[in-house]
């Protein structure tokens, strides 16, 4: 069996400009940050990326990357509206697909399992029907007892991706992954829908089935098989400054940086090297701003 | 009511009657997920879950079912809440940075959906909330800006565009109330446009008029907000919000207008 292991260097590679980009987490909680890091310093661009948003959505689109977003929202958590994104929207600098939560994740579901739509009730009757002139609707081909009407459904087009972008708490060379947190997100959908995924993950682990952690966590911590994982990438702090918990919390400090800093003086700083730069920098900072 | 004041020796506050307004939209709900979003639904929803629907289920704001001391109880990671949405088990109350007078609710962008004014939060699950589960609102400060003829951007489903989207739509599509900082508001009428359903003590039909960009239906007899029990009162002031977190979402009236006025004044009209 084959060894995924591979730098952020060469996962991001491995991507081009115009590609549909999946990227997994949820708002500022586990996301791919250190790919997403990797992905700024190359040259690709004209990404569509589909994401439950947070910083990930906030810095490509900051940088220009980002051509399409398919997303519900994008958010900090802590702080409500991510103001990268923000900005780019009242600039127009992007195009949006905006769908409800549950219509992504069946978007997602759709493509893992390869089905060209999945219905879904959520988006019947609201404006998201409106700001998607392609959104489709199908009817039920039987008829509903309680109302004797055949119902109407969005049918969820298939959210399929070129790549898919993952954190996880461990990982394996074959690309067995888990997570130790309370919540898997969606990120085995992510890696399901797309043609190529790339894990990084705190922690290499050897032979993740028997590994001793294994042992103390559930086996349904394991989330990534390797038959949908193409590479693995050890990153420790790779889901900096977004949570990634038990390993650690939100640096909810350096996140108020984040959104209160310029793009461009921001990205000078802590983006301009590569990721052991940025952690000196981070760090450097933290030094800053506890005196 | 004066009585009940003078029993309690405490007078309750604008703050307090929101969330006695808040915690009643889960009376009788039974065994199901209160989802409040803010400061005063989330002491309703406790407040509720203590005394009068013990069988509320409550999260952490992640992915645990918690009881009300905070322990776990279960897990429930988003994929499962989602299904704990399609599925009805759950009455969520969600905010508004706009609302019209069939109950349509935008929180995704203020303008043109294109090139919006000003970006907000986004559709977030106010779709897929609205036609599948009782949804309520709740809006710490009613003005015009909030209550408008009509929303830029219809996040949450409202009855008129329910009934025009058909009965996949309407099956399971409830709003059970509006409650803000002056009043509680619900859709019990013939149109399922929005009527004024009680008063919080102190304020005026008037008051509550001048605040909402819409003709709003205003019965001949406006209740007021009931006043809480002594116990409520308590679990509110010592045990669920001993630093007064509410008083920071919405504050006590001080203008003119919003000051008690006399019990003679009090018709309600």
């Amino acid at each position: 069996m084959s060894d995924k292991t591979m730098s952020a260097e060469e996962a991001v590679a491995r991507l081009e400009s115009g590609m549909t980009l999946g990227i997994g987490g949820w708002g500022a909680r586990r996301k791919p940050m250190a790919l997403v890091r990797a992905l700024l310093r190359t040259e690709i661009t004209d990404l569509t990326v589909v994401s439950y948003g947070g910083p990930d959505v906030g810095l490509l689109a900051a940088a220009g990357r980002i051509r399409k977003l398919v997303t519900a929202f994008a958010t900090l958590d802590s702080i409500p509206l991510e103001p990268h994104y923000r900005a780019a929207r009242e600039s127009g600098a992007l195009e949006l697909m905006e769908v409800d939560e549950a219509m992504f994740m069946w978007g997602l579901r759709a493509a893992a399992n390869r089905l060209p739509f999945l219905p879904v009730r959520a988006g019947i009757g609201s404006d998201v029907m409106r700001v998607n002139p392609g959104l489709r609707t199908v009817t039920s081909p039987y008829v509903d007892e309680s109302s004797g009407t055949r119902e109407e459904f969005v049918a969820m087009p298939a959210l399929r991706l070129d790549a898919a972008l993952v954190h996880m708490n461990r990982a394996d060379r074959l690309g067995n992954g888990q997570y130790l947190g309370p919540d898997p997100y969606f990120d085995d959908l992510f890696c399901e829908a797309a043609d190529a995924a790339y894990v990084s993950c705190e922690q290499l682990v050897e032979n993740m089935g028997t590994a001793e952690l294994t042992k103390e966590a559930a086996p349904q911590t394991l989330l990534l098989k390797r038959s949908s994982v193409t590479g693995v990438v050890e990153t420790p702090n790779g889901a900096h400054f977004t949570s990634c918990v038990p390993d650690y919390g939100r640096d909810e400090a350096f996140q108020r940086l984040y959104a209160t800093t310029p793009y461009a003086e921001f990205a000078e700083r802590f983006l301009s090297g590569d990721e052991h730069a940025y952690r000196s920098a981070v760090e450097a900072w933290q030094r800053e701003w506890n005196q | 009511m004066s009585t009940t004041r003078a029993e309690t020796g405490a007078k309750a506050s604008r703050a307090e009657y929101c969330v006695i307004a808040c915690a009643e939209t889960w009376r009788g709900n039974g065994e199901v997920l209160a989802s409040p979003m803010g400061v005063i639904p989330s002491i309703g929803a406790r407040l509720a879950k203590h005394t009068f629907s013990p069988d509320l289920l409550l999260t952490d704001g992640e992915a645990m079912l918690v009881g009300l001391d905070g322990a776990p109880e279960g897990w429930l990671p988003y994929r499962q809440h989602l299904t704990m949405v399609t599925g009805g088990r759950r009455h969520v109350m969600m905010g508004a940075s706009q609302i019209d007078r069939f109950g349509n609710q935008n929180i995704s962008c203020i303008g043109d959906w294109a090139k919006p004014k000003r970006q907000l939060l986004g559709v977030r699950g106010a779709p897929v909330n609205t036609l599948n589960n009782p949804t309520s609102y709740w809006i710490p400060k009613h003005s015009p800006r909030v209550f408008v003829e009509r929303v830029d951007m219809v996040c949450g489903v409202g009855y008129d565009r329910a009934a025009a989207a058909g009965p996949s739509a309407t099956r399971f599509h409830r709003i059970p109330r509006v409650v803000t900082d002056l009043a509680v508001l619900d859709f019990a009428t013939p149109d399922h446009s929005m009527r004024l359903a009680s008063l919080h003590p102190g304020v005026t039909v008037e008051r509550v008029r001048e605040a909402t960009g819409f003709e709003l239906t205003v019965p001949d007899e406006v209740p007021y907000t009931r006043e809480p029990t002594q116990d409520e009162l308590e679990l509110i002031r010592e045990v669920i919000d001993p630093t007064g977190t509410r008083d920071r979402e919405v504050t006590e009236p001080k203008s003119t207008r919003d000051r008690e006025v006399p019990d003679s004044g009090r018709g309600g009209r």
